[in-house]
């Protein structure tokens, strides 16, 4: 268990134990840095050298100087805000339409049992694919953004969070049963709750694939948002802009990531 | 004058149906089962004793025959009737006073008189202190003595128990069963358990039902007088006769290994 409790008066062993424990904890983080730091001054030095053309490869003084000055403009935060907003919205609809759905599957045998070639078909589709065709219907904005990074993590969705509520334990509801449990209140008490870690696994998963789907969808509305930067950069060969608005990507990306880590955590304090 | 049975088992046949035909679960059962009585039901594997259950705490309906709860036909779950699975079945994201409530809950009995009497349980078993822990930290005996208390707290009058034990280790299991044989007869309840294990079910019990292997059938009930002056399981292993029901059902159940 986690949560032994340190005896009061630590004995040697354990202190040197936990002290070597501790060093190796700063010696992998240290690694991580250097090499980090490693990077950026090789990629640095190699373009000041001539070694590779930063005209192509970009440069991190020149990825710091496009940074100063898409700040300065005050877009940077437009296109950032924009992005971000549209992948939220993506993971966190794609969740929950996708748990809806997956709730009505398992209230209904036979709706799952109908839809279930449709849903594998649907699965196995690249999504991306019909990027245009959204464009075509709802209109060259962030609606069809957020309905590609919808669409991406839907199906996905669905599928997983079935496949959990499926995996209950048939005791469980056996029990709530003789209690004389409703369907609503198995669904209530038992799958929904017991179901959390497979939803938040979903998610976890949607905020990857929603990044795709918006960046994707920027790519073809091209209107604004990061993807739009890299687009636009690409084609104006402003290499600086691309390689700065993938990085802010990486890091906004893993950012949401970690958001999504924590909460996993405060709704998992039970185990 | 004899006293009606509170459960009635008369004529039970079940059949399960599949695609790929039909598998004859139970056939002819009838067992009269009286007021304050521990029962023991034993039987090859697969012969149909979880499906004897299902079938008084009103989960499945059976082929035929039907079962009488203080003379009403059984035809869905009833408040008289308490269940307890294999294992303990506690839900880890709540915590134990909020599994304990879990019946009382879903009857929507929330009621002081309830939420005491629950109360009262958890104080008089010895686990009022674990109130506001989870699960997942009590001991696998401790877990089934809550999920007996949860089965408790709605006040049944019948407990079905499906092989309660049978999770537990050794040890664990004969502390366990002897408590649970104990709060039974405090609170004055009937119990039928189900078990593979013929010292428990021998040592636990009033009446033990052997039933044939698939289809099930009764093939005989045993009426076990014990003497022994300490009146638990464990102790009731000492008793002389102990031996006697033992040798009798198990050549009985017919076991070959
Ligand atoms: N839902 C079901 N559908 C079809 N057949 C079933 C079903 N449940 C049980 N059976 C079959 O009915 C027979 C009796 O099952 P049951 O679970 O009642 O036996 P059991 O005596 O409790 O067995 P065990 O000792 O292994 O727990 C078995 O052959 C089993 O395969
Ligand atoms: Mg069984």
């Amino acid at each position: 268990m986690p949560e032994n409790k340190l005896e009061p008066s630590i004995s040697i062993e354990h202190a040197a134990y936990l002290k070597s424990k501790k060093l190796y904890h700063w010696k992998v983080l240290g690694t991580q840095i250097i090499l980090l730091i490693g990077f950026v001054v090789l990629w640095e030095i190699a373009g000041r050298m001539g070694w590779i053309d930063p005209f192509i490869t970009s440069q991190p003084s020149r990825i710091w100087k496009t940074l100063v000055n898409l700040h300065n403009e005050g877009t940077l935060y437009y296109h950032i805000g924009i992005t971000v907003l549209e992948t939220v919205v993506g993971f966190v609809s794609g969740t929950i339409i996708g748990t809806l759905f997956a709730i009505y599957l398992w209230w209904s045998d036979f709706a799952a049992e109908v839809l279930d070639p449709y849903l594998v078909i649907l699965n196995a589709l690249p999504k991306i694919a019909l990027g245009p065709i959204l464009i075509v219907w709802i209109g060259n904005g962030s609606t069809a953004i957020i309905a590609m990074a919808l669409l991406i993590s839907l199906v996905v969705t669905i599928l997983g969070v079935y496949s959990g509520f499926s995996q209950v334990d048939s005791d469980m509801i056996k029990l709530l049963k003789t209690f004389g449990a409703t369907k609503v209140q198995i669904l209530q008490k038992a799958i929904l709750p017991a179901s959390v870690p497979t939803i938040i696994s979903a998610l976890k998963i949607n905020v990857g694939l929603s990044w795709v789907g918006v960046i994707v969808g920027e790519f073809l509305v091209s209107k604004a948002g990061l993807g739009y930067l890299i687009v636009y950069g690409g084609q104006v060969f402003k290499l600086d802009l691309v390689m700065t608005s993938v990085i802010i990507l990486a890091i906004a990306a893993a950012v949401m990531y970690k958001a999504v880590v924590l909460l996993e955590q405060l709704f998992l304090k039970w185990r | 004058m004899k006293a009606r049975p509170i459960v009635a088992i008369n004529n039970i046949s079940m059949k399960y149906q599949s695609t790929e035909g039909e598998v004859a679960a139970l056939k002819n059962v009838s067992l009269d089962i009286f007021q304050g009585e521990f029962v023991s039901i034993v039987g090859p594997s697969g012969c149909g004793k979880s499906t004897l259950l299902n079938i008084i705490a009103g989960l499945i309906a059976p082929s035929s025959g039907e079962v009488l709860i203080k003379d009403k036909k059984v035809s869905g779950p009833t408040i008289m009737v308490g269940y307890m699975p294999q294992t303990d079945q506690l839900f880890g994201w709540r915590n134990i006073w909020k599994n304990v409530v879990l019946g009382l809950e879903i009857q929507n009995k929330k009621t002081e008189a309830n939420i005491n009497f629950a109360q009262k349980l958890l104080r008089d078993y010895g686990l009022i202190d674990f109130k506001h822990k989870y699960p997942s930290q009590l001991s696998g005996g401790m877990r089934q003595r809550v999920a007996l208390i949860r089965t408790l707290a709605t006040n049944p009058d019948i407990l079905l128990l499906d092989e309660a034990f049978s999770a537990l280790d050794y040890q664990t299991r004969l502390v366990v069963s002897d408590e649970v044989k104990q709060i039974i007869e405090k609170e004055n309840k009937t119990a039928i358990l189900v078990t593979h294990d013929l010292s428990e079910a021998i040592s636990m019990a009033n009446k033990v039902v052997v039933l044939s292997k698939r289809p099930g059938t009764v093939k005989n009930i045993y009426q076990i007088n014990l003497t022994c002056n300490s009146h638990t399981p464990l102790g009731c292993r000492e008793a002389p006769e102990f031996r006697e029901y033992f040798n009798k059902i198990w050549k009985e159940l017919d076991v070959h290994a």
